[in-house]
């Protein structure tokens, strides 16, 4: 019965004159989430709305699922388009519309018309009160509330008619595309694929580092991240992934500085190592999954000394949440699941039974120097053996 | 670098003869068994022939080959399809605590349905003793299912004597043997060890993952837990695997063709790694020594090293080894077979199968004891604290 849908976003309509810019995007990324749906589809951009055809045969269901992955999607209406063949016509299909959608007419409604086009013989306000009418005479049950109806009925008068009164929600933010590019810090865990998603919601693009630690992670680890990589860009779209060796640098640091403060100053060199990367791959700042207080290393004065060898912002979403509101955004989103297999990243395989949590800058620094020796060549050797997986979701 | 694979009691490597055959099957002779043309009864030779082959290894009736798709499902029948064809008999059944899980988790399944599942210990040596059998044994018991070769660490139980004994009690009671990991390593006649139901999986013994049978004795009544169209019987319901049964069959020809002279190789393939890894500092070996265990399991336990780090060493020089049982190893927890035995606790999450072949050669066992001298002490030397 549903031809096309009708997206509405928020957000990008008050961008003043950029305006067309985000809805382009918008447009784009649409098309992008489409070509992973059966059927072929027109995205057209007309008076302020986007509108999505379907030119064939079509799956709703999964055509809807995809629309919701679009980040500037704030709903998704489902449209029936009528050819104008006079009112009372109009009537019979609104009165069919109404009778299909809502099998229990117990409800109350109001009628939006809106009448592009000019030279319709009746005017929004009269559409409005006669197709309540004619309504009401077909079904006693159903009730007027102008003020908070339960369902509200939308009429657009165009070339053709089109009618729609249900709004899916869509996942809101603004179209990917629309800001610059960011480097996730990728674990495996249950935070920093959120993150990732927090900060693409916000039209920026993604790429992801992941530091692996053979033979103290297995390959499954690895499998992990590019599984939850391939989660994340669904929404992101595509993501490249920078595997990097990360074994000689911790089991260097293990030989040479106190074992409390091995995980401060192994996040120091992470960090210091996906800016590096960031910086060549057009990154404009570094994304983690840091919550204050987490953990041992996610205290102030720990993310203090992990930020203090940043250049680049570190753009921390989830730093205010509770983990079980995190679990939340997981579990929708569907990584949920695979951050929870357990396998055993490197943050956590040489973590010292009582970590520091409130570690002192300048002694961080002062133990530090004990890697002066080699630490540059093995950061080095890291980041020239580093293997880049281009990850897109089909 | 030299590819190990140690991880036999896992699954094997396929033989290409029987892959050539399969291929055969799959491509040429792809004929329908239940099929009345030609084309049919090409197909049914291959199931006729490999019932032959498998019957005759084992001393038993060409009728009381049951095809599945391996053990597990072997597993399920006759613990599924033993149970309820015997409840008005009574509801109790008997086991070990070292069986596969698919042994276990259909007994787990049984309780739910409200049987009793008595679950015997094991010694130092993951070995049942009789004494416990027999007081576990009432008049209730119609079922009891016990493991021919341990996976984990390589106890062999001794089923004739267990037999003897559930027959001598009762000899209604059913005897089942989940020989998954025995066949093709030892003789078993189902007949003179007085078993009524018998599971293997050919991909333990150089044939196609799944694929495996069910010996059930004549005289045993088992229910079928799968139906459809009847086929074998109307015992289990399916168009028959024919290519992957005619491997099994191929694969079961080649182990029992001098039978002796492979065992003996294999037991000296396992010496040859015990004395290896005997000589490293901090390692314990789990399970019986020498010919009283299988031929093709040894577990190594490693002082300080996690047995998931040592595995990904080794992996990175080319050997591939188990932690654990495999089955289950991609959810590391802690095995019940080795908490059985004893193994304590320091060694519970260091412990390492290593399970050979017919083709593991010397100079593989010679390579990896040398990998283990050279890495453990280093991995030693990194550890939590």
């Amino acid at each position: 019965m549903y031809r096309s849908f009708l997206i509405k976003y928020a957000e990008i309509g008050v961008k003043g004159k950029n305006r067309y810019l985000f809805e382009d995007r918008l447009c784009d990324q649409i098309r992008y989430a489409l070509t992973r749906c059966e059927g072929t589809f027109e995205v057209t951009k007309s008076q302020g709305r986007i509108y999505v055809n379907s030119l064939s045969e079509f799956d709703y269901e999964e055509t809807i699922e995809n629309l919701k992955t679009v980040f500037g999607v704030t709903g998704i209406c489902p449209v029936v388009h009528v050819e104008d063949e006079g009112f009372e016509k109009l009537c019979q299909d609104v009165i069919g519309y109404i009778d299909r959608v809502y099998p229990d007419k117990n409800f109350t409604f109001k009628v939006e018309a809106r009448r592009a086009r000019k030279n319709y013989p009746k005017n929004s306000m009269e559409i409005n009160c006669d197709i309540g009418e004619a309504l009401l005479d077909a079904f006693p049950a159903l009730r007027v509330d102008v003020h908070r109806p339960d369902v509200m009925l939308r009429i657009e008068v165009r070339e053709k008619i089109y009618i729609y009164s249900t709004v899916i929600p869509g996942p809101g933010g603004l179209p990917i595309g629309t800001n610059g590019k960011g480097m996730l810090l990728l674990s495996g865990g249950i935070d920093s694929p959120v993150a990732g998603y927090m900060i693409a919601k916000r039209g920026v693009r993604i790429d992801a580092v992941y530091f692996s630690a053979p033979p103290y992670t297995s390959e499954r680890a690895t499998q992990k991240v590019l599984d939850l990589a391939r989660t994340v860009s669904r929404y992101s779209g595509p993501i490249s992934l920078h595997i990097i060796n990360f074994t000689d640098i911790q089991l260097y640091i293990y030989d040479q500085c106190p074992h409390d403060e091995l995980t401060i100053i192994m996040r120091r060199y992470m960090m210091r190592i996906a800016e590096e990367i960031a910086k060549k791959s057009g990154c404009m700042g570094l994304i983690t999954g840091e919550s204050i207080g987490q953990v041992a290393s996610q205290t102030m004065q720990s993310l203090m000394a992990t930020n203090d060898v940043c250049t680049l912002p570190v753009y921390r979403p989830l730093i205010g949440f509770d983990k079980q509101e995190i679990v939340e955004i997981s579990e929708k989103i569907d990584t949920y699941e695979t951050s929870i297999q357990p396998y055993e990243d490197c943050c956590t395989i040489f973590v010292a039974k009582h970590p520091v949590t409130k570690p002192n800058l300048n002694v961080i620094r002062a133990h530090e120097r004990n890697l002066d020796e080699r630490i540059d060549e093995l950061v080095r050797t890291a980041l020239e053996t580093d293997e880049v997986v281009e990850i897109v979701y089909r | 670098m030299m590819e190990v694979y140690l991880d036999n009691s896992a699954t094997t490597k396929c033989l290409p003869e029987v892959a050539a055959l399969m291929t055969r099957i799959l491509c040429e002779d792809y004929g329908n068994p239940s099929s009345m043309h030609r084309k049919g009864v090409e197909g049914e030779k291959y199931v006729r022939y490999a019932k032959e082959v498998i019957a005759r290894c084992m001393k038993v009736q060409e009728k009381e080959i049951l095809f599945t798709s391996g053990g597990t499902e072997s597993d399920n029948i006759a613990l599924i399809g033993g149970a309820y064809a015997n409840c008005r008999a009574g509801r109790h059944i008997i086991t070990t605590r070292i069986e596969h899980p698919a042994v276990l988790q259909t007994c787990a399944y049984l309780e739910e349905q409200g049987f009793a599942v008595t679950y015997l210990p094991v010694d130092a040596n993951g070995v049942i003793r009789l004494a416990d059998l027999e007081k576990a044994m009432t008049k209730n018991t119609i079922l009891v299912s016990i493991m021919h070769t341990n996976n984990e660490v390589g106890a062999v139980q001794p089923i004739e004597q267990a037999g003897e004994l559930i027959k001598r009690m009762n000899p209604n009671t059913l005897f089942h043997v989940d020989a998954v990991q025995g066949f093709g390593k030892f003789k078993i006649y189902p007949k003179r060890m007085h078993i009524d139901l018998l599971s293997v999986s050919a991909h333990k013994i150089h044939g196609p993952k799944g694929v495996g049978f069910l010996y059930i004795s004549e005289k045993a009544k088992v229910r079928p837990i799968i139906y459809g169209g009847g086929q074998q019987r109307g015992m289990r319901s399916g168009t028959e695997n024919v290519p992957g049964i005619a491997g099994m069959a191929r694969a079961v020809e080649e182990i029992f063709a001098d039978f002796d002279s492979k065992i003996d190789y294999l037991y000296s393939i396992k010496e040859r790694f015990v004395k290896g890894v005997s000589a490293i500092d901090g390692i314990r070996l789990n399970g019986p020594a020498g010919r009283e265990g299988a031929p093709h399991v040894v577990s190594v336990s490693i002082q300080g090293v996690r047995s998931e780090v040592m595995l990904h060493a080794l992996e990175d020089k080319g050997i591939y080894v188990s932690a654990g049982s495999a089955c289950s190893s991609n959810r590391p927890s802690v095995s019940a077979t080795l908490k059985a035995i004893g193994v304590e606790k320091q060694y519970l999450d260091s412990t390492l199968r290593f399970s050979f072949s017919l083709y593991t050669t010397e100079a593989e066992i010679d390579y990896t004891v040398k990998c283990m001298g050279e890495l453990i002490p280093m991995l030693r030397h990194y550890t939590r604290q």
